[in-house]
């Protein structure tokens, strides 16, 4: 096989050919890490990795492919590379959270998804590149620079996790790891052209992901298909002793659903407050499109009503930065990470932290610390947190009566297609409503799916549709989003990223070596 | 709801404990006004009989056997210090001299 | 440091009701930390008891320790509060560099257990009924040594070093109400609070309540109003009084110093002060610029303890017999009188005396050395007896040693000098120091005979009859033998080297 068509290869084909011995993992590996070096460096380049983990990639892989000479039973994925969010903390690579204030910091432990991949014998190809803490939606808030979309590289590729989405989209890995606090999955899967799940909250351990929001992060799979997510999470999921919020629910089933291959009888509800007025006309054709395949495999489509989600986005801001305000408290510069000195004044470690938060943190990591300080703050706890409390349990509710009408809601992923680098980003709250549907997924707790469902006709860029299911019901979303995969791809005549433009190498000019 | 000001600005960054220019406090005053006036119907949204959901998915009782686990040597607990000594973190005086 | 004005104890009670409130925090035993498996150990190297969640590196997340709970709940029973049906964890933020997360897992709103009470026993029999709020569950800071500057204090010091060995042990804060009514005998009642606490802890086995360890420490709030004011004066916290003398000190200051403030027309500011035991004072804390706003709010890494009734009566089953109790038994089991067990109590001796007793001694002679000669230097050494450093194996070796005639009770005192001197258990100190009594006989009988010769007037006195001159001779012969003979041996030998009868 040639390099070009393993990297093009889906996670399930390369698990086949390496359990067939039709490639080893060492090519598999080294022809992303070349694909990595052809197009990731440079001015023009994706920079979807902050970190390449060249060396111990290879020798997992060489690893692997010793046992299954030697007639080993390995793991379905094992020598099927992956990319890992650099939120995620991993023994042996630089874990930066996309932050100055945590340059260089090597963690002394492997976070719990981490130690899964390493147990399934998944070669890690680097640490991909965020916003800062995961605070964003177009990765343009990482302290080493902006990721650039595949599809058009003078655009975002969302965010928070703009890195595993692109190194995905650009052929650069078969699979990533990301984690949606707001959308952080979904939203850059939506705008690149790939998919992205959150599960079920709970679902998988956060042990190891550094926290935004401790309530609403979760950790999921990123990949170019359907059935390569499902295979993902039935790896990293599953309880974990080490995180009080892990759900003892076997990570099971999600494969076998994504291969069921019909969705006959099923009722698919259209959330009527996410789409419609905001939503960019080519996202609403494209959404309505995917209704119309569903309806003709045998969905029954309704229409559900869930009012309150119009505060869902204002909850989000106000429970998001309140919890990442406490939760960031711990970059001080005293246990880890960079220390920065006041330029002047008495040496106090008062002044030590708050100079070292100063120069550590962005700008958008300060204006949610402090949002949320406020938020926390005497006088205002009852009016702001309290309340975005209350409107989480009407969000609830509101899921819980559309599921008692439907088996999965539908709506578009992002109001928007990919907007310009710099657009928005000294527009906060335009930033912010790039959430607006992924949102109420993370207040309730409930899974979520993005695919690709097409390219939006007035700019030629990808439009994602997002299913959402009943909490613990992740296989539904598997179920659903493979047949509708499965009906897109046969109308495109191929996958979706056939479409997107080929990349110029940026190696030759770049010089740099990651 | 009461607006944000530039005072409050400085007193919040002061509890989180992140130094800020003048120049930064009043550009974080605007957006943070801005930020706060669009969440505030979230405290319209809902009554009194409404509980707080903390946790998205309700568990209980989630507890752990008294049995030692792993420790990091003092070496691993050290490694990512900004500074230390004699096994220790070091950090500068706690307080500023009278 | 200057010194504050004080008015004298009596002065200050003429003129003012004193209220109290205790904050007393408890160290749990358990074997590990309260959301982490890490050991929990005091003394070790430093920074080699933690992992990745007692350092609060990025990433990780806290899972509770069940047996800390548990040993909440006995805490909450056995102080007759009730155990709350569902609690939950909350943040307590400020930044601190002893504070890994620069926030503490506490409990805010719905602590594990409240309302409950106290009888607190004073030395003259009085009982005061003491309120309690709450007993939450929380968790340790580090600890954090100053260096350079002066004194080794806050003020004043280079930098400081942190060990995180103790972040993360299991903490139970006790709060009780406003104590009212205690009058002149408030120092005395501060005292026997922390004691009572201190003893029903060590009791159900959930503490080692060492106080010199910090395994259990005190922070005593005073205020002062006038006689007949119903509202409270303004409070100060004094912090880190950590032994029950200290605790009796510090709160009688408090009451002197807040009284020499207001009888001078001056309002006390509310803040936390720091006790010192070199000065027995107690100085202003700077309060801390974020002490009034730690933005509190509910623990999201961590759900609800449900203590359900059936889990609640099974740990109130395994409840130990209560120290009153506890008392009433021991008092009858030793055969001390009411003023002897009272002293023993207010000693603070009595688990020492019940293993001394239980390793083999009698209860009389375990009294004998606990209220003695250990009372008595631990008078002089102005610390408390317990922390002297004397075990209870040690005086039982003591008393096997007098009572085998091995040794006296004046070389005794000696072998304590050795044994507190660091120079082994009193079995090796006699060996060293060479401090076996003579019971030679041969070299007794010589030294006896030179006593006699020496005052022939007196032994021919014996012989008349005069048995108690022989009190005299065995003068002589022990300033002979230089203390080192057994003085009932040498009585029968002057007596049968007289030809008398004793």
């Amino acid at each position: 096989m040639s390099a070009y068509e393993l990297i093009r290869s889906s996670a399930a084909d390369l698990a086949a050919k390496l359990a067939a011995k039709e490639v080893s993992s060492v090519e598999v590996v080294q022809a992303h890490l070349d694909r990595i070096a052809d197009v990731d460096g440079g001015e023009r380049g994706i920079n979807a990795f902050l970190h390449v983990n060249t060396d111990e990639a290879l020798a997992v892989a060489a690893d692997v492919d010793a046992r299954r000479a030697a007639g080993e039973q390995l793991h379905e994925l094992a020598g099927v590379p992956i990319a890992v969010k650099d939120l995620i903390v991993t023994k042996g690579q630089p874990t930066t959270a996309g932050s100055k204030i945590l340059e260089g910091w090597m963690s002394p432990y492997d976070a719990t998804v981490v130690k899964k991949l390493r147990a399934a014998r998944m070669p890690m190809l680097g640490k991909t590149n965020l916003d800062e803490f995961a605070m964003g939606s177009s990765t343009e808030h990482s302290a080493y620079g902006p990721t650039r979309n595949p599809w058009d590289l003078d655009r975002i590729p969302g965010g928070s996790g703009g890195g595993s989405a692109a190194a995905v989209a650009a052929f650069e890995a078969p699979l990533a790891l990301g984690t949606d606090t707001g959308g952080s999955i979904r939203q850059p899967g939506a705008v690149t052209g790939t998919v992205g799940v959150k599960p079920t909250y709970g679902a998988v351990s956060r042990y190891g992901a550094i926290a935004m929001a401790s309530s609403l992060d979760q950790i999921g799979p990123v990949s170019r298909t359907v059935l390569d997510s499902a295979l993902l999470q039935e790896v990293i999921g599953g309880h974990d002793p080490f995180d009080s919020t892990s759900l003892t629910d076997p990570s099971t089933g999600l494969v076998a659903a994504a291969r069921l291959g019909n969705v006959k009888g099923m009722k698919i509800g259209i959330i009527k407050e996410l789409h419609g007025e905001g939503y960019q006309t080519g996202v609403e054709n494209r959404f309505n499109e995917s209704l119309e395949l569903l309806r003709s495999a045998g969905a029954e489509i309704v229409e559900v009503s869930c009012p309150n989600f119009g505060y869902a986005l204002g909850a989000y801001y106000l429970i998001m930065p309140s919890e990442a305000s406490s939760n960031l408290a711990k970059f001080d510069g005293v246990r880890f990470g960079a220390r920065t000195l006041p330029k002047d004044g008495p040496l106090t470690i008062e002044r030590v932290m708050g100079a070292t938060r100063a120069a550590g943190f962005g700008d958008e990591v300060k204006r949610r610390i402090i949002l949320g300080t406020y938020a926390l703050s005497a006088g205002y706890y009852d009016a702001y947190y309290g309340s975005a409390q209350k409107v989480r349990t009407l969000i609830q509710r509101d899921f819980a009566a559309a599921f008692a009408q439907v088996d999965v809601l539908i709506s578009p992923t992002s109001p928007v297609t990919a907007f310009k680098l710099g657009e928005k980003l000294n527009d906060p709250l335009s930033m912010y409503l790039n959430d607006v549907a992924t949102i109420p997924a993370n207040m309730a707790g409930v899974p979520g799916l993005t695919l690709p469902g097409g390219l939006a006709d007035e700019d030629g860029l990808p439009v994602g549709i997002q299913l959402l299911a009943p909490a613990r019901e992740d296989a539904r979303l598997y179920r659903v989003g493979a047949v509708l995969e499965s009906l897109l791809e046969s109308q495109w005549g191929g996958p979706i990223l056939d479409k997107a433009p080929t990349l110029a190498s940026t190696a030759a000019t770049s010089g740099e070596v990651k | 709801m009461a607006a944000i000001n530039r005072d409050d600005v400085a007193h919040l960054a002061q509890l989180a404990h992140i130094e800020m220019s003048e120049t930064e406090l009043d550009r974080m005053a605007g957006e943070l006004a801005v930020i706060v006036d669009s969440v505030k119907s979230v405290s319209e949204a809902a009554g009194d009989d409404v509980p707080a959901t903390s946790h998205p998915i309700p568990l209980t009782n989630v507890l752990r056997e008294d049995v030692v686990g792993h420790v990091l040597t003092a070496e691993e607990a050290l490694s990512g210090a900004p500074d230390a000594e004699d096994g220790r973190f070091k950090v500068p005086a706690i307080l500023e001299e009278d | 440091m200057s010194t504050d004005a004080t008015l004298s104890f009596e002065e200050a009670m003429e003129k003012f009701d004193p209220v109290l409130g205790f904050e007393v925090h408890v160290e749990l035993n358990t074997a590990t930390k309260m959301f982490s498996s890490a050991p929990n150990v005091f003394g070790d190297e430093p920074n080699t008891n933690v992992n990745e969640v007692d350092l609060g590196l990025p990433g990780v997340l806290p899972v509770v320790n069940k047996k800390a709970v548990e040993s909440s709940i006995l805490i909450g029973l056995a102080l007759n509060c009730k155990i709350a049906e569902s609690c939950t964890f909350a943040r307590k933020q400020y930044f601190y560099p002893d504070t890994p997360k620069n926030f503490q897992t506490s409990q805010y709103e719905d602590p594990i257990a409240y309302d409950g009470w106290l009888d607190i026993e004073l030395e003259d029999g009085t009982v005061f009924h003491v309120e309690i709020e709450r007993a939450h569950m929380e968790e340790d800071a580090g600890k954090l040594t100053h260096k350079g500057g002066a004194t080794g204090r806050i003020q004043g010091a280079d930098f400081s070093l942190v060990d995180y060995n103790r972040a993360g042990v299991p903490l139970v804060e006790i709060v009780t109400k406003p104590i009212q009514g205690a009058g002149s005998r408030a120092p005395e009642l501060a005292k026997a609070y922390v004691a009572a606490v201190r003893e029903i802890v060590k009791n159900l086995g959930v503490s080692d309540a060492k106080m010199e360890r910090g395994n259990v420490r005190c922070d005593a709030n005073v205020s002062l109003r006038p006689y007949g004011r119903e509202k409270f004066g303004t409070r100060t916290e004094t912090k880190n009084v950590n032994s029950l003398r200290a605790v009796e000190h510090a709160v009688r200051y408090e009451i002197q110093r807040h009284a020499a403030v207001l009888d001078g027309g001056g309002t006390i500011t509310q803040e936390t002060r720091h006790w010192h035991e070199d000065t027995k004072s107690t100085t202003s804390g700077r309060p801390k610029s974020d002490a009034d706003d730690y933005r509190y709010f509910p623990e999201p890494d961590l759900v609800p303890i449900v203590a359900t009734r059936e889990w609640v009566e099974e740990l109130r089953a395994t409840l130990p017999e209560p120290p009153a109790e506890r008392r009433k038994r021991l008092q009858g089991d030793w055969g001390y009188s009411d003023l002897e067990f009272r002293d023993v109590v207010n000693a603070g001796v009595m688990d020492e005396i019940e293993e001394t007793v239980a390793a083999g001694a009698s209860a009389a002679a375990a009294r004998k050395w606990w209220m003695g000669e250990i009372a008595r230097r631990a008078k002089l050494a102005d610390v408390d007896p317990v922390a002297l450093g004397v075990t209870p194996a040690v005086v039982v070796e003591l008393d096997a040693l007098i009572t085998s005639g091995k040794i006296n009770d004046k070389l005794a005192r000696e072998v304590l000098d050795g044994v507190l001197a660091g120079e082994g258990t009193p079995g090796e100190v006699v060996e060293k120091r060479g401090l076996a009594v003579v019971s030679d006989d041969g070299a007794l009988q010589a030294a006896i005979d030179t006593a006699l010769a020496a005052q022939p007037d007196l032994a021919d006195k014996i012989r008349g009859g005069k048995i108690q001159a022989v009190g005299a001779i065995v003068g002589g012969v022990m300033k002979l033998t230089k203390g080192q003979a057994d003085a009932g041996r040498v009585r029968e030998l002057i007596l049968a080297t007289l030809g008398v009868e004793g």
